[in-house]
């Protein structure tokens, strides 16, 4: 039993923006089955009392000052845009998506 | 689609609502979430951006200080649990509001959770649940352009601004609230003006909806009673109290309709439109996991200290629902008149200007009766009518004064309105001091009674009540300048009659 399906990779290949051919989602799915088995036998010697590591470094709270800090001018900002308009960076038009949050 | 809509009645005898709502306060620290940026409003397109907020690469963001301890605060506020240990998370999407291709934001471990606001609707307490309050970082401005102005549909290309990507975003999602029947829309405006009024008291965002610095979303659904709750749709767009009671109540009598016509609710995010108050499809919303919620790897956890927590806690400022009852008593109101005050949002205001120095009666005449008069003709809130707290109690000052009478004094305050200064300024600048001099006011007074030897003579034999003539007369020749008052005590005085 694979651990991931063609359609698995397929749907995130889409949801990655990613073009990838009907051959390649064979390769990767061949791939991306071998990590995860890889992977999951980690899963097999973890223990209920250990939890899932997110970070390697064991820092918290690394908080900065609200102090405004100088950052870039727009041209800067905008020197590595494909394309500008107003100061603004112009990219292709959104179809039938919302804005998040 | 013109379906005939059921009646408001009606529909609440026969189903029952349940309502939910996400806020999304924008925060007023100096600089933006992760990145040393102002945050300030407007500003020319991309001039608060830094390789963080632009998202580029080999950049890293840290968390502002400031902001975690405002969210907190909120939290607090609210009556929520503070996290112990919690993490950011990114929320991936395609969507060039964001350019980094992901927002960070808070997933299954919110900074604050589980707590409660009470809010008084007609008298009553309803406890709304709040289910987590948690901080992300607001997205870019786009503007869409070709086809409509403005608009997604038909448009060729979008420009984007990323001054405001990443400024500090805390959302606040409440538990469902059922069993509120007919007055949830009351209900559901209640809350967000308590929420708003609690989140100023904090001093912690400018909460103005008319800027986007408060949005609200708004959550609502019918079921039959006894049964299980209906499925929901989300209402975004929501940009004033005004139109988030209308969304609901909107929301209530679409999904009547199509429940009474036998049809399902779709679970969807539908848009609020001012001009006509009632609700239109939008999108179908994205599964969470089409957004790939993981932790976020460029961000340590927050472990808040429990000393920390307890400082902020012991810090809270009173909470304005509680605030205002003090007031209430402090201003010897009747429970009619603070709702006055409070419809008016006059309440800072009036505080304010007693704070300056006025009585609360004078201030409050000011603030309900003139100045509420103008704002509502210019269709403006009253905090923006022109004229300051400052201002006003110094006005009440000159009329305490025996300077201004209220005639003058409404006359100054056109002044101080059209921005001509000070009321004292435009007193003296306008010639509009009450005529203290005995001098030129006995002449006048004289004048009149030598005009009118009738009027004087009934005056004169006891009929007290004629001297109101002369009163007038002598007011209108010191252009009504006179205080009346003094005016009178003359007249008698001159006629040889006791007041």
């Amino acid at each position: 039993m694979a651990a991931i399906s063609r359609e698995e990779v397929a749907h995130l290949a889409r949801l990655s923006r990613l073009a990838v051919t009907e051959e390649e989602l064979d390769t990767f799915a061949g791939q991306l089955d071998t990590i995860l088995q890889a992977v999951a036998q980690v899963g097999e010697v973890t223990a209920a009392d250990i939890p899932p590591t997110s970070h390697s470094v064991p820092l918290t709270n690394v908080l900065r000052e609200d102090v405004v800090v100088p950052g870039l001018t727009p041209a800067e900002a905008l020197s590595g845009a494909p394309d500008a308009e107003e100061q603004r960076f112009r990219v292709p038009r959104i179809l039938d998506e919302d804005v998040a949050s | 689609m013109t379906t005939t809509l059921p009646a408001y009645d009606d529909v609440v005898a026969r189903y029952e609502p349940v309502i939910g709502l996400e806020t999304h306060v924008e925060l007023g620290t100096n600089t933006k979430m992760f990145c040393g940026c102002p945050t300030d409003f407007g500003g020319e397109p991309n001039t608060r951006v830094c390789p963080v907020c632009l998202g580029l690469p080999g950049s890293l963001p840290v968390a502002n200080k400031a902001a975690i301890e405002a969210t907190i605060r909120i939290g607090l506020a609210l009556n929520c649990s503070i996290a112990q240990w919690c993490r950011f998370a990114r929320k991936n999407y395609f969507y060039p509001d964001m350019p980094k291709n992901f927002q960070i934001s808070q997933y299954d471990e919110p900074l604050c959770v589980d707590g409660y606001l009470d809010v008084e609707v007609n008298g009553e307490l309803v406890r709304i649940g709040i289910e987590r309050v948690h901080l992300e970082e607001d997205t870019g401005k786009t503007l869409h352009v070709g086809g409509a102005t403005g608009r997604i549909h038909g448009a060729t290309e979008s420009l984007v601004d990323y001054n405001r990507a990443g400024i500090p975003l805390v959302e606040i999602v409440t538990k469902p609230v059922p069993g509120i029947g007919a007055l949830a829309p009351e209900v559901a405006r209640a809350y967000v003006a308590e929420l708003r009024d609690v989140i100023r008291s904090l001093g912690v965002s400018d909460v103005r909806m008319e800027e986007g610095s408060l949005r609200c979303d708004v959550n609502t659904s019918l079921n039959l009673p006894g049964e299980e709750w209906g499925t929901r749709t989300e209402t975004k767009n929501v940009n004033s109290l005004r139109s988030v009671e209308r969304a609901v109540r909107s929301e209530m009598l679409r999904q009547a309709s199509v429940l009474d016509a036998g049809g399902r609710i779709t679970q969807e995010t539908r848009h609020f439109q001012e001009d006509t108050g009632d609700t239109r499809p939008g999108r179908s919303k994205e599964t969470a996991t089409d957004y790939r919620y993981f932790p976020e790897p460029d961000l340590v956890p927050l472990a808040p200290d429990t000393a920390w927590v307890a400082e902020l806690k012991a810090a809270l400022p009173e909470l304005p629902r509680l605030h205002r009852r003090r007031l209430q008593q402090d201003w010897g109101l009747s429970d009619a008149d603070m709702q006055s005050v409070l419809n008016a949002g006059a309440v800072e205001l009036i505080e304010a200007t007693v704070a300056a120095g006025a009585t609360p009666a004078g201030a409050r005449k000011w603030w309900l009766g003139e100045l509420s008069r103008r704002a509502n003709e210019a269709g403006i809130e009253l905090a923006d009518v022109g004229a300051t707290p400052t201002q006003v109690a110094e006005l009440q000052g000159l009329v305490d004064a025996g300077k201004l009478n209220d005639k003058l004094a409404r006359t100054v305050l056109e002044g101080v309105v059209a921005g001509e200064g000070s009321p004292t300024q435009i007193m003296t600048n306008r010639g509009l001091e009450v005529v203290s001099d005995t001098g030129a006011l006995t002449a006048a007074v004289d004048e009149a009674i030598a005009a009118n030897p009738q009027i004087a003579e009934k005056i004169h034999s006891g009929k007290v009540a004629a001297a109101g003539a002369l009163v007038g007369a002598v007011m209108k020749t010191t252009r009504g300048q006179a205080d009346a008052k003094t005016v009178r005590e003359l007249i008698l005085e001159r006629l040889g009659v006791q007041g």
